[in-house]
Order: structure tokens, then sequence, then C-alpha cells
């Protein structure tokens, strides 16, 4: 049996003169997390609707667990569950009739139905707004409703596209503990993200995508490792201050440092090194020879942020940067 | 959830584990049946909206009664209806007014299902293709049928009466409420075709307003000018009111007079309308819907 639960290849859509997705492949192996991760506008969403036969590729093919999302369009939506980065759910109904038209809809026997909504809104803390309408829940219960109305027919494939997006970061923590139990009860899930730290948390392996093209593949560790070793931010007083010490740290021969390893930011600089302490004493010793003094330091492992800046040229999102923050700052 | 994680994780492991090996527990039947019950799910959930917000009926039912009491009221007095009493033969332009208007939400709610990403879990799921604008309109004929009831009352309080038989009266309603629902069909091509549900709304008043006014609905179309008479006489709004007041009558209206019995053949005449507006119509909304992405 094939151990890939999701297979892509050549994949091509394009909304009229926009080109979402310009040849896409993607192998996801079974009972694994696998991060989609990139910008919005990237095609990550448009990847995600041909997988969930909600949108037809102009090329190539799209296959879960063997079935072709075209051809067999049918038997793919019996197994799969689709939870999104706006909750889709009714806010008339309450939390057990959400769940109940998710079942009915998905033709699961009636009384089923009203079995697993009854455990879901257990597990999923919504027992005691179960019979409230969902107009009353707040973001983090609606999107709790929302994955637990992907759940109700125990779908083997999960897309989750943004599941956090909006999310304060205790919820966030919670869903990722979902979802890490459901990968180990073999669920295989794609995951869509703008959060680099999430793709490094949940994913297995990842692919970069980047304007409807997949830019880099492989696991967190190996991305990572492509901004070799450590990276080593000083900060300093100021931007002019940070701007000048970058133009001494390149110029520096004891340093050995090449263009693309250093990068100003703000009043910070960045060095991506291979040996992070030993580098960081030279550094220092360069710096104070040239009467710079920094005011912070650090010496640290790549982030997803790192590698996406060396592989794109451009950061991951504004959105995505301001809420890392805000994430940092509630921390 | 975090304190539901603690104290019963085994039993909730339980609960969330997919089915990797065998076959999904969906139960199968033909299409048909699905076609059938998943329209009934649907449109038991659209249902629920009104019983929840039971206001969006009452609401829907205050534009038309101010129509009824201006044109009983202040207009009706120089209105002409010839052998019969003026709100007799206000009432069926009332109650087809309130259907169509009423047939907007259609493609309200459709645009509004698009906005929050619930047509797109809709597409995700098994369901027949064909329930989700199925189920909608079934629901909001139930919805028509409330408000015409509703206007019937209304109409008993400022005189109106039935004078047809209980077969021709129920006929009357029904023949109102089926071409609402033929309706329906042209407002949720157009909620499917919009933006947003504002915008739903504002592009359906366009093609309403003329078919509503320009029709016998307030007034015998003789006293426009020729021109839009044509238009007038041979629009489907106007055939289905004539058929549906001639049923209220239980006669109809010829050179000034009323002649007891209804012209079937006018009758028959809007039934077609209703058929050929839903067969061009929902094979639209249809394919509207299937290309429809949020």
């Amino acid at each position: 049996m094939n151990d890939n639960a999701i297979v892509v290849q050549g994949l091509h859509k394009s909304f009229g003169d926009v080109h979402a997705v310009k040849g896409i492949d993607l192998e996801v192996e079974r009972a694994t997390v696998y991060g989609l991760l990139g910008p919005n506008g990237a095609g990550k969403t448009t990847t995600v609707r041909v997988l969930t036969t909600i949108l037809h590729p102009d090329q190539g093919s799209a296959s879960v667990l063997g079935l072709d999302v075209v051809d067999d369009a049918q038997a793919v939506r019996e197994r799969i569950g689709l939870a999104g980065q706006y909750a889709a759910i009714d806010e008339h109904l309450t939390g057990r009739e959400n769940l109940r038209l998710a079942g009915n809809l998905s033709h699961l026997p009636k009384a089923l139905t009203r079995q697993r909504a009854g455990d879901l809104l257990e597990r999923f803390g919504l027992a005691d707004a179960a019979d409230r309408p969902a107009n009353t829940y707040s973001g983090g219960m609606r999107r709790r409703l929302d994955l637990a109305a992907a759940l109700v027919h125990r779908p083997p494939v999960l897309f989750l596209d943004e599941p956090t997006t909006g999310l304060d970061p205790a919820s966030r923590k919670d869903l990722w503990g979902v979802i890490d139990e459901l990968v180990a009860d073999g669920t295989t899930v794609l995951l869509t993200t703008q959060y680099l730290e999430e793709a490094d948390r949940l994913a297995k392996r990842l692919a970069v995508i980047d304007l409807g093209v997949v830019i880099a593949e492989g696991t967190p560790q190996e991305l990572k490792a492509r901004m070799g070793g450590t990276v080593i931010d000083v900060g300093f007083a100021d931007h002019e201050t940070a701007t000048n010490a970058a133009i001494v740290v390149r110029s520096a021969p004891e340093l050995d440092a090449q263009d693309e390893d250093i990068r100003v930011d703000g009043s910070m600089i960045e060095l991506a090194v291979d040996d992070g302490p030993k580098t960081a004493i030279v550094l220092l010793r360069t710096l104070d020879a040239n009467s710079l003094t920094p005011t912070t330091l650090a010496v640290r492992e790549p982030s997803l942020d790192d590698v996406f800046l060396t592989l794109t040229g451009h950061k991951a999102e504004d959105g995505a940067d301001h809420a890392n923050l805000a994430e940092r700052g509630a921390a | 959830m975090s304190e539901t994680t603690a104290t019963n994780s085994a039993e909730t492991a339980a609960s969330l584990a997919p089915i990797v090996d065998g076959s999904p527990p969906t139960a199968h039947k033909s299409r048909l049946y699905w076609a059938f019950d998943d329209a009934k799910t649907v449109a038991w959930r659209n249902l629920l909206k009104y019983v929840r917000v039971p206001q969006l009926i009452v609401f829907s039912t205050i534009q038309p009664i101010m129509f009824v009491l201006l044109f009983r009221y202040v207009f009706g007095g120089a209105i002409n209806t010839g052998p019969i009493p003026y709100v007799d033969y206000l009432m069926p332009g009332i109650f087809v007014q309130t259907v169509l208007f009423g047939a907007t939400s259609t493609g309200i709610g459709l645009a509004e299902d698009a906005n929050t990403g619930l047509l797109e879990r809709f597409r995700s799921l098994p369901m027949a293709r064909s329930a989700v604008l199925t189920g909608r309109t079934l629901a909001d004929v139930v919805r028509n049928f409330l408000v015409v009831i509703l206007m019937v009352v209304v109409g008993y309080l400022v005189g109106f009466r039935f004078h047809g038989t209980i077969a021709e009266s129920t006929l009357a309603i029904l023949l109102v409420v089926l071409f609402g629902y033929a309706f329906s069909w042209v407002a949720a091509l157009i909620g499917l075709r919009a933006s947003t549900p504002e915008a739903a709304q504002a592009a359906t008043f366009p093609v309403l307003f003329p078919l509503v006014f320009a029709s016998s609905a307030f007034v015998p179309t003789a006293t426009m000018p020729t021109w839009l008479q044509a238009f007038a006489n041979n629009q489907p709004v106007s055939i289905v009111i004539n058929a549906s007041r001639q049923l209220v009558l239980g006669g109809y209206i010829e050179d000034n007079r009323l002649y007891v019995g209804v012209n079937w053949f006018d009758v028959g005449l809007a039934v077609l309308w209703m058929i050929g507006i839903t067969a061009v119509f929902a094979p639209l909304a249809v394919r509207a819907y299937r290309k429809k992405v949020s």
C-alpha cells in the first residue's frame, strides 16, 4: 500500500489572469502533519481547495488516499475533513445543531451523528454551551466548533487552512494539542499557515510556497540547516549604528562573512554562522575594536522566519509578523 | 478544552480517532434519496433561523402591511375597480408582492453563506450538490406560506373576503406561494452572482420593482398608457395576480361586470409561467453554485 496519503503532481490553477498555483508537487506521508507555509496569496488555499474537491485543477493531478480528487470526488469527500480560516458554522444554530448538520450532510446514520455530536462537544469543552446559538460563542469556541464539525465523520485526512489565524496564544496551544492527538491516532493533516513557529512545532515535513510554486521542501531541521548552524543577533542603540556595524562585520577578514549571511533589521544585525559561540567572541572583539557597543546579544538556532527571508528575499507576511510580536508580548 | 483533556484523555482519544482502515461510516443509499434527505436537512437548518429570530418573519410583514394601509385607505378611493370592492382587488396583488419581496431573502441568505465560508464547507461534504439550493428554496416556501397567511389575516381586518369556494381560495394561496418558489430561483441566481449580501439585495430590487408595479397588482392596467399595458398585461406577475384574483373572487371581470366562475385557462397560464421560470432559472442557479467559490 502506498504510504502517501496525499499526492499532488504538477498542479496548476488560474483565476482569469491570476495564476494562483503554477506547478506544485507534494507528497504527504500518512499519519503525519505536512505544513504548507507561505504568505497570503502564495497559493496555499487554492491548493487546499483543489484537494478538498471544491476547485477543479486546470492542469496536473491530485489524489487523496489514492482517490483522484476529480474522478473520485465523492469518495474523497467521504474521507476528508476541512476546517478553515473562517469558522464555517451557522450562527443561528446551536453548537449541537451545527454538528448534526455536518453529520447529516456527511450521510452518517442519524443515531451515530447524535452520539458523535455529543462526544465532540464534550471533547472540545463545548458541552456547557452545546445548546446555545453559536452567535453567543467566543472566537476560540467558534473555531473549536468548526474543527469539531470537520471531525464528525472521523476523516482519516484533515485539511486545516490557517486554523489558528486570529486565535489567542492559549487557544492556539489547545488546538496544537488536538492536532498532536489526531496524528497520534493516525490522521493525516495538511496544514497551511503563515506562522513559521506553528509549522516548526507541528509539521514533520513542510513546503514553503511563494507565488504559486514550492521554493523549498523538507523537514523543518533541513530547512533550518540551509541557514547555517546558528544565528547571532546583535542589537544596537539605533539603525545608523547597526548599519555601521554591518559594514564593519562585512569587511572584517577574521569573520569571513558572506554578504548574504548578514542582515540589518531596524537597530539589529543578524549574522548566520556555522559556529555560533566561537564566532560570537571574534565578533565582539571586532565590534569593540571599532568602538561599537552592542545593547543586546543572542546566539540562537535559525527560525523559519530566517529561512523564509533567505529563500524569498522578503518577509513571510506583515500580518504574521505583527501577530508573532503580539504573541511574544503576551507570552 | 484543556481541563477536559486532563480529566478523561483515555475516553476522548477514542472520540477523536479517525477511521484509518476500512470504509467511512457513511450510510449508502441512492442518489435520489440523498437529494431529498440533504434538501430536508438544509431546509431544517434554514427554518431554524426563523425559529431563533422570529422577528425576521414579523418584520417581513411590516412593509406589505404598510402597502395594504396605503392602498386601502389613501389611494384606494381614487382607484376604480368597477363591480368589486377595491380591497378584494388589492389583496391578491399584495400577496404576490409579499412573496416576491420575500424571495429576495433566498438570494441574500445564499450570499451570506458564501461570505461566512459555509458554502465552501458544504462543497467539501459528500452531500447532494443540489441540496444547498433546493433546501434553501424549500425553507423559503414555508416562510412565504406563513407570511401570506399573516397577510390574509391582515386583509380580513381591513375588509377583504374570499368569495369563491374553499378549494378556489386554497388554490389562490397555493398559486401565490408556488410563484414565490419559482421566483426564489431567480433570487438564488442573483445572490450567487453577487459578491455580498448587500449587493444581492441591491441587485434584486431593480428586477422586482417594474414587475410588481407595472402590473395589475394595485390598479387595473386599462388606465396605463398603451405601450405600458402591452408589458403589464403579459408579464408573469400580472398573469399570476389575475389568476389568483379570479380564484379569490370566484369569478372574473369583463366589461366592468363580474362573471361567476373561474377562467381555468388563466390559471393554467399562470402555472405554465411558474414551471417555465423554474425550468430556466433553477439550472442556472445550480450552475452558478457550482462555480461559486467564496
